[in-house]
């Protein structure tokens, strides 16, 4: 029972497991629900799906799924005298749609063919109710006399509502290959997390305190150890300027939610690419550098290196000395980075272009070598495949 | 007994069926959603709908799953010892119970609130994984076995700031309160102020919902502030034409210090503000 759905569930990328499942068939014989489909909805929504941003491939799994469903209109249509049938449609057509069926041959032809319609089905497809229920090619929806009317001689008008719920896909947006918010990056960014004890002893630590007590045979010996606190590190390498200029939200989103997450955060800005010298203030990049060489010494080896940039630009600019389109640089881009690399053994360039566009330029392709393939768009689902990767 | 929401809570269909089937199938109902939609006061609201006992369970960063079950209050037993108190050999005087005990121990069944699960640490979910499947746990200082005489309905929130482990999921139904619709808002804001005049409270809401609209809010106003806003609008007794912004010398709408939580936000929303001003 409800298999199929299960499996295509599954299949359009929605995590449930059997377990879910069980419960869901739990609830079903335990009477959670009455008929309708829009109360199944509900209810197999809130059993198998477990975060909001697979709201959106369960909607679109289960409207196809059950429209198919829903206007399986062979064995229903069957007990309904046509009359009736008739009547409800006349109910429901406007003027000009009764006279358009009327030139088309009237309604009892509109029925013969329904029907032969429905009896070609049985043969072509299994059960192929689909074919009327999406009915675009099928005259019936030529006419206005889409399925929905088939459905209402059905008596299942309730389920026009449900349909609607899921069809207005309202979840779309929080499907993590589109939205980033500064909320959801920083939950990305939380994945780097790594606590540990550091610095001043100010918290009691009780079970070694308890321990040294004991073999102080029973006089207090109070211990103390320092509070955890995250202690990962990073250094942020951010390209301004020129080709990112349609990339300063997701940017300044992604900045401002570093900031809040890591305590010990470094950020540098660089243009187009890195070379002999960074600057951390836009305003006055050109009277404060700082030397690329000074950062390599300042900054210990543990800090993780997360370069922002689309790297797209002239191939020269990264592999040739004097490549840079601002200055005359005596090493090729190329060399610098590999020098941060050989220091900094966990780095990942995200690139705010779209993924599916990488092939395209030159210059991310070499960059994507240089980093050994470790670039990753500034999706969530990228910023998370990145953070794996500097935790690895 | 199934919940249809309260007098004061405004509950869609979709989170009414979530409740019925984490209630009916004993199971814990994970809630999540923008901050201030209505999340924790969803278990004291069906706690007051079943006539159920209400025990919270509010989880900080340092919160450990442990303290949700007992504690064993070792400083204190080895002040008593060091002063020669005689309860020192009964160890069960020490074991102070935590709220899910409380809510396994209820002679009746309870609704059990566990708040902001994410705010506690990463391993904190799976920790409870056997405590909410099975609903008992093992005191291990008195060799005792605490099992649920009924099984509570347990309420969990999070404001999604870490992942939750997917075992930890898989035992919980799970519901996301998207932000209300202009119809459910003003059905919330009807059962908090029945008596709020009608034309002010379209006016108010239409403002909300514009400021919610104006790109780059650090933190978008939600219902809770809504009714906060309301509050005061009521209290100074603003009149409706006053929020419709007919009074061009002031910028932004009165008291919106209750909507915009933040300088900056306030600080874009009067340069956007008088940005369109300017144009009309």
């Amino acid at each position: 029972m409800l298999t199929d759905f299960f499996l295509k569930l599954r299949e359009g990328g929605v995590p449930a497991s059997v377990k879910e499942y069980l419960i869901l068939m739990e609830a079903l014989s335990k009477h959670v629900i009455g008929g309708s489909l829009d109360e199944f909805y509900y209810l197999s929504r809130t059993c198998l799906v477990k975060d909001e941003s697979n709201y959106d491939k369960f909607d679109r799994v289960f409207g196809a799924y059950f429209k198919g469903i829903a206007s399986t209109p062979e064995t229903l249509l069957a007990g309904i005298p046509e009359e009736w049938l008739r009547r409800q449609a006349e109910l429901l057509l406007s003027e000009e749609e009764k006279k358009l069926i009327e030139s088309l041959g009237g309604w009892d032809k509109l029925m013969e063919t329904l029907k032969k319609r429905l009896a070609e089905q049985k043969g072509r497809h299994q059960g192929g109710s689909k074919w009327i229920g999406t009915g675009g090619t099928s005259p019936f929806g030529a006419y206005g006399y889409n399925p929905e009317g088939v459905r209402i001689g059905q008596q299942e008008s309730r389920n026009r509502r449900a349909v609607k719920v899921w069809d207005q896909r309202e979840y779309r947006n929080l499907d993590d290959s589109v939205e980033l918010g500064t909320r959801n990056i920083k939950v990305a960014l939380k994945r780097l997390r790594k606590f540990a004890r550091e610095g001043a002893a100010e918290e009691l630590d009780l079970d070694d305190t308890i321990r040294s007590t004991a073999k102080n045979a029973g006089w207090l010996d109070i211990k103390m150890v320092p509070e955890r606190h995250n202690s990962v590190k990073v250094l942020l390498f951010l390209d301004v300027g020129g080709s990112m200029e349609d990339y300063v939200r997701v940017c300044e989103e992604l900045f401002s939610a570093a900031r809040a997450e890591f305590k010990h955060l470094e950020y540098f800005y660089y243009h187009n690419f890195l070379y002999e010298s960074v600057w951390r203030n836009n305003r006055r990049r050109n009277s404060e550098r700082t030397p690329t060489f000074d950062v390599l010494h300042k900054y210990a080896h543990d800090y993780k290196l997360i370069f922002v940039g689309d790297a797209t630009m002239s191939p020269y600019e990264i592999a040739y000395p004097g490549g840079s389109i601002e200055h005359n640089n005596e090493e090729a881009g190329a060399v610098w980075l590999q020098r941060l690399l050989d220091v900094y053994d966990h780095a990942v360039w995200l690139n705010p272009t779209a993924e599916e566009r990488w092939g395209y330029y030159e210059s991310i392709g070499m960059v994507r070598q240089l980093m050994a393939g470790r670039m990753f768009p500034l999706t969530l689902d990228g910023l998370d495949r990145a953070m794996r990767a500097l935790s690895r | 007994m199934k919940f249809k929401g309260t007098e004061s809570y405004v509950a869609t269909d979709d989170l009414m069926m979530a409740v019925n089937a984490a209630v009916t199938l004993e199971r814990p109902l994970l809630i999540k959603g923008e901050p201030g939609t209505g999340k924790t006061m969803l278990a004291i609201e069906v706690a007051k709908a079943l006539e159920r006992p209400l025990h919270q369970w509010h989880v900080k960063s340092t919160s450990k799953a442990q303290q949700g079950l007992y504690e064993y209050d070792a400083v204190s037993r080895l002040r008593d010892s060091q002063l020669g108190d005689g309860r020192v050999h009964d160890i069960a005087n020490y074991i102070v119970r935590g709220p899910l005990w409380d809510a396994f121990d209820s002679d009746r069944p309870a609704v059990l609130l566990i708040d902001e699960v994410d705010k506690a640490d990463i391993e904190f979910p799976n920790d409870l994984l056997r405590e909410l499947d099975r609903m008992e746990f093992y005191v291990y200082e008195t060799q005792k076995l605490v099992r649920a005489k009924y099984r509570p309905a347990i309420i969990i929130t999070s404001n999604n700031e870490k992942e939750l482990p997917d075992a930890f999921l898989r035992r919980c139904f799970f519901h996301y309160i998207k932000f209300p619709d202009k119809e459910i808002m003003e059905r919330i804001v009807d059962v908090h102020f029945p008596n709020l005049k009608k034309s002010l409270l379209r006016e108010a809401l239409e403002v909300f919902f514009e400021i919610r609209e104006v790109p780059g809010l650090k933190k978008k106003p939600s219902t809770s502030e809504l009714l906060d806003w309301l509050k005061l609008l009521m209290a100074e007794d603003i009149s409706p034409e006053t929020l419709r912004g007919q009074d061009q010398a002031k910028i932004i709408p009165p008291l919106a210090g209750a909507l915009l939580k933040n300088e900056q936000d306030v600080h874009l929303f009067e340069r956007l503000v008088f940005m369109s001003k300017r144009a009309r």
